[in-house]
């Protein structure tokens, strides 16, 4: 993400009006159009929670563009940030849209909201190269392991041998797009659980201030189709096995005052973050350190081999270079580059004719 | 050229010497490096003032399957493709006796003497040279020998057709100009060739070039490097893309052209991304986002990337963003032949993707418009709001042709309706979608715009009212789609207009892109050799300017000649004028070789015998 903070200061809030953030705006501006998501659905606590770390994060609206593929979750980005610009593109696809909608405009701060099949099955050749890249956006994967609009099939993320409603089976090894992430170099890589709301706020909170790719995976219950026992992503399967492997948040610059922020107490771990911010993390049974990779990959593999539900941010490196980075572009958006920068003058021409003379 | 002109057989006597007219053939191993040696002998031909082509023939393969280089020198000017070749140069054994059984007679043979090609005819003119002898006495370094084995053949044909040496010697200058070494090494095996066509050679067949004046002023390029200047001179900021054959050269010319002319000076740094995707999938959908934010972006692609990218382009029509999609056609269908050429993807294109989608289309015939029309495409897709195709195929693409100078643009550079947010908030009830002038084309503003984002609003491929909300009103539905439909016929009279020529023949020439240069070719044939006058329409644009409807219509018959199979542009102009459907005959040329004028004026020769039996016929 390219949020370097703004020289603004907290806006004094008026005696008798709503709380505002930094910019002086309400949380209503960060607001959407109705969800038209199954009343209980994890996506739409995961929508409110956007709503939340990006009015706190004083992120000015106009310069989000949220962007999505097809599914329950890629319609979710309706349903936040009003004030910001959206694009609900073609199923599995959505990194190459947001990729190019980066290259045209590097200033936007691009929220990606995908779910298990749009990320793990259709579009799994496009993830894994917005991987590769490193493209500066934050990236949720809404994962609930089914496929809710055409009512229920298993996706690639449901876990070997957990069952349908219908009693069918899932026979195949489902994908750990966290370890992938890790694996081809993504640089803050976490996940999460919708019903664990304080936690997730406060991931969106760090990714809002990373600089390239953040990857949340939020395991986000499906009510109708995978909310049954023998479900590995219901929400009595969450709540009975979730563990945190560590308590987190993350203090922006501004925010000086550590009560107004949800800190860990006794903070044992200090993550700057090069735009600002710092992420605190505060050990819990396990010592583990979320900047060694090779520490994160094996906890992964260690929690799958145990089949534990382990939330947390596995990994964070904030210096990775990103893909914006590698172009050398100026700061000025190509999008809106004058006719003076981008076409040669004639003399250019001339000399082009002469050497093909 | 007809067959019957050809030059009579050696056994028929003395011929009269044929100068400025011959197709002279290059058959060698791929990989070889025996691109440079032809190039060197088109550019000298050039250099001396006469109408020249250059057509490579080359497999998909990286190094040791054949190769045929033709090199066209015509007094007339006629570049288009010609089948009978004159001057034979034959390296290939593999491919050596079937070239030389497939001359036509009284072609002239230059060849390695260990061939033995001399025994399989007995009327071509033969000249054995010892290819391998000669390269070892001029090049000492062995592994060298089988690149600069090819200049010798440039010696020999140079002497053989009176090739000004000295135009040899500077088009070896310029392909060498930044390595003295090999230049000197080259130059030796030219001298080697001369020296020994010299001292052994007797010529005896007829063929000749002289000093013309026909080519002062004009530049030698191939269609991806023009279509590459239009690109950079239109300001392409976002160029996202995926190689494959015969496209690639135009993403790859683009970023030598870009990295050289297209740094900012006041920054020192780049004033475009170009990105090479993991697919065709992520080539266009990255165009289109970028299209979206506000960048002019474009992909390049042939066929089978078009298959991939059809549901991006119904996203993009749909949801009415810019892009520019390049389709340098080759020969399908699937792989098909992947080197070879085609004009096969008008009709995929023009309809591209699921549900009702209808593209604008442009058809560059040449060098000069594979230029300019690269320029017009990003206009047309900023000015509709959608994507936009430029059909070359790998004839314009990858081949050499002679041009006039590129023209430097005339008209500013324009970005189409986009409202600021203090344009939002002066026109009253801004809507994405609304058709606010009546045209068809709404107002749409960039994602973050700075203010308070009042022109914010949500881009969706799924149904949306005016203002991108979501719906699924079938009036709505109807309402918008009719409305994107009215947009996109602006395109005939935004597009660029037909070139007709000709007026009053009973009789009609349909074509477009580089089929134009056989029509050119096959219409003199026809007046000169059936006495058959022929009016001339080249279609450049879809949707179809209303000149074509009237072309058609002022014509008892029209002959739409097109290079696939299925009559791709006829079936178009039917399903768009169905009332002149019979007035209109399809003659195809889809071998994946260029076509020739011969093949056009056989074959509508053949169907104006008989001009009932053919009417409105596929």
């Amino acid at each position: 993400m390219s949020t370097s903070t703004p020289a603004v200061p907290p806006a004094p809030a008026p005696a008798a009006g709503p709380k505002v953030n930094r910019l002086g705006l309400p949380v209503t501006d960060y607001q959407g159009a109705k969800s038209t998501l199954c009343a209980g659905c994890g996506h739409d606590v995961i929508t409110n929670t956007i709503i939340s770390a990006l009015w706190e994060m004083g992120v000015e609206p106009y310069r989000v563009a949220k962007m999505s593929g097809i599914g329950c979750s890629s319609k979710t980005t309706n349903y936040f940030l009003n004030r910001s610009w959206g694009f609900n593109a073609v199923h599995g696809r959505m990194p190459a849209v947001a990729t190019g909608a980066l290259l045209a405009n590097r200033n936007l701060i691009s929220i990606g909201v995908s779910g298990d099949g749009d990320t793990a099955a259709i579009g799994m050749g496009q993830f894994v190269h917005l991987l590769r890249r490193n493209v500066p956006m934050v990236y949720l994967c809404e994962n609930n392991g089914v496929y809710g609009l055409t009512k229920g099939q298993f996706s690639p993320t449901a876990d070997y041998g957990s069952k349908l409603k219908s009693g069918v089976v899932n026979d195949l090894p489902s994908v750990d797009l966290c370890a992938m992430a890790i694996e081809l170099g993504c640089g803050f890589v976490a996940r999460s659980f919708s019903a664990d709301r304080k936690q997730l706020l406060q991931i969106l909170r760090a990714a809002v201030a990373h600089r390239g790719l953040a990857f949340i995976d939020v395991i986000s219950p499906c009510v109708t189709f995978n909310d049954h026992p023998g479900s590995t992503k219901s929400y009595d399967y969450g709540r009975a096995n979730e563990r945190p492997i560590h308590e987190l948040g993350f203090v922006p610059t501004w925010e000086k005052a550590a009560d107004e922020v949800d800190v860990p107490a006794g903070g044992s771990m200090d993550v700057d973050m090069p735009n600002g911010g710092t992420i605190k993390i505060r050990k819990l049974e396990r010592d583990f350190d979320p900047r060694d990779k090779v520490a994160a990959l094996n906890l992964l593999r260690e929690c799958h081999e145990k089949k534990e539900f382990l939330t947390g941010l596995f990994y964070v490196n904030p210096q990775a270079e990103n893909f914006l980075d590698l172009l050398d572009l100026g700061p000025a958006p190509l999008a809106t580059l004058p006719s003076s920068k981008v076409r040669p003058s004639k003399a250019v021409l001339d000399q082009i004719n002469e050497e093909l003379r | 050229m007809s067959q019957t002109a050809l030059p009579a057989a050696p056994s028929s006597g003395v011929r009269a010497p044929v100068v400025n007219d011959c197709s002279i053939q290059v058959a060698t191993v791929n990989g070889s490096g025996s691109q440079t040696a032809n190039n060197t002998l088109l550019r000298a031909i050039f250099q001396m003032g006469i109408p020249v082509s250059g057509k490579n023939l080359f497999p998909s393969n990286i190094s040791g399957l054949p190769t045929w280089f033709t090199i066209r020198a015509n007094k007339h000017g006629y570049i288009a493709r010609r089948k009978e070749i004159d001057v034979l140069v034959c390296m290939n054994s593999d491919t050596a006796v079937e070239d030389v059984k497939n001359a036509p007679a009284g072609a002239a043979v230059i060849y390695d003497e260990t061939f033995g090609l001399d025994k399989h005819r007995s009327d071509l003119v033969f000249y054995p040279v010892p290819f391998q002898r000669l390269v070892k006495e001029c090049c000492p370094e062995a592994k060298l020998r089988k690149l600069v084995v090819n200049m010798i053949y440039v010696g020999i044909v140079a002497h053989l057709l009176e090739i000004d040496v000295a135009e040899i010697a500077k088009a070896l200058g310029k392909a060498f100009s930044t390595k003295p070494k090999a230049l000197e090494l080259n130059k030796a095996a030219v001298d080697a060739g001369l020296a020994y066509a010299k001292a052994n050679l007797v010529k005896r067949d007829p063929f000749k070039v002289a000093r013309m004046d026909k080519t002062a002023g004009k530049i030698l390029v191939d269609g991806n490097s023009a279509s590459a200047l239009g690109c950079m001179f239109a300001g392409v900021t976002v160029v996202t893309w995926y190689p494959i054959t015969p496209s690639s050269s135009l993403c790859e010319t683009l970023i030598d052209y870009m990295k050289e002319h297209r740094i900012d000076p006041d920054t020192g740094k780049a004033t475009f991304a170009i990105v090479q995707a993991e697919d065709e999938l992520a080539a266009i959908g990255m165009a289109i986002g970028a299209g979206w934010a506000g960048a002019r972006s474009m992909t390049s692609t042939a066929g089978p990337g078009i298959s991939l990218m059809n549901e991006f382009i119904g996203l993009g029509y749909y949801a009415e963003v810019p892009t520019v999609i390049f389709d340098v056609q080759r020969t399908g269908p699937s792989t098909g032949l992947p080197t070879r050429t085609m004009q096969g993807d008008v009709l995929k294109t023009a309809y591209a993707s699921h549900g009702d989608c209808k593209h604008p289309c442009l058809y560059p015939d040449s060098i000069g418009e594979a230029y300019e029309f690269a320029m017009a495409a990003f206009d047309l897709a900023e000015a509709l709001q959608t994507p936009v195709f430029v059909l070359t195929d790998l004839d314009l693409g990858m081949n050499l042709w002679m041009s006039e100078p590129f023209a430097y643009p005339e008209q500013a550079i324009a970005r189409g309706k986009v409202l600021d947010d203090a344009g939002v908030a002066a026109m009253k009830d801004w809507g994405r979608y609304k058709d606010v002038d009546g045209d068809g084309v709404p107002y749409r503003t960039l994602p973050g715009t700075p203010g308070d984002g009042k022109g914010a609003y949500f881009t969706r491929g799924s149904g949306h009212d005016e203002y991108g909300r979501y719906t699924e009103s079938g009036a709505t539905y109807v309402r918008n789609l009719d409305r994107i439909g009215r947009k996109i016929d602006l395109m005939k009279t935004k597009g660029p207009a037909p070139v007709i020529d000709g007026k009053g023949a009973k009789v009609g020439i349909l074509a477009y892109g580089t089929t134009h240069w056989a029509i050119v070719e096959s219409r003199d044939q026809l007046k000169a050799e059936k006495g058959l006058a022929t009016d001339y329409c080249r279609v450049r644009a879809f949707p179809f300017s209303d000149e074509v409807r009237k072309f058609v219509a002022a014509h008892d018959r029209v002959y739409v000649v097109e290079q696939n199979r299925d009559a791709q542009m006829l079936g178009m102009l039917r399903m768009e004028y169905p009332e002149l459907a019979t007035k209109m005959t399809s003659v195809r040329h889809y071998n994946g070789l260029p076509v020739d004028a011969r093949s056009v004026t056989d074959e509508i020769a053949r169907l104006e015998s008989n001009p009932v039996a053919g009417h409105g016929a596929r």
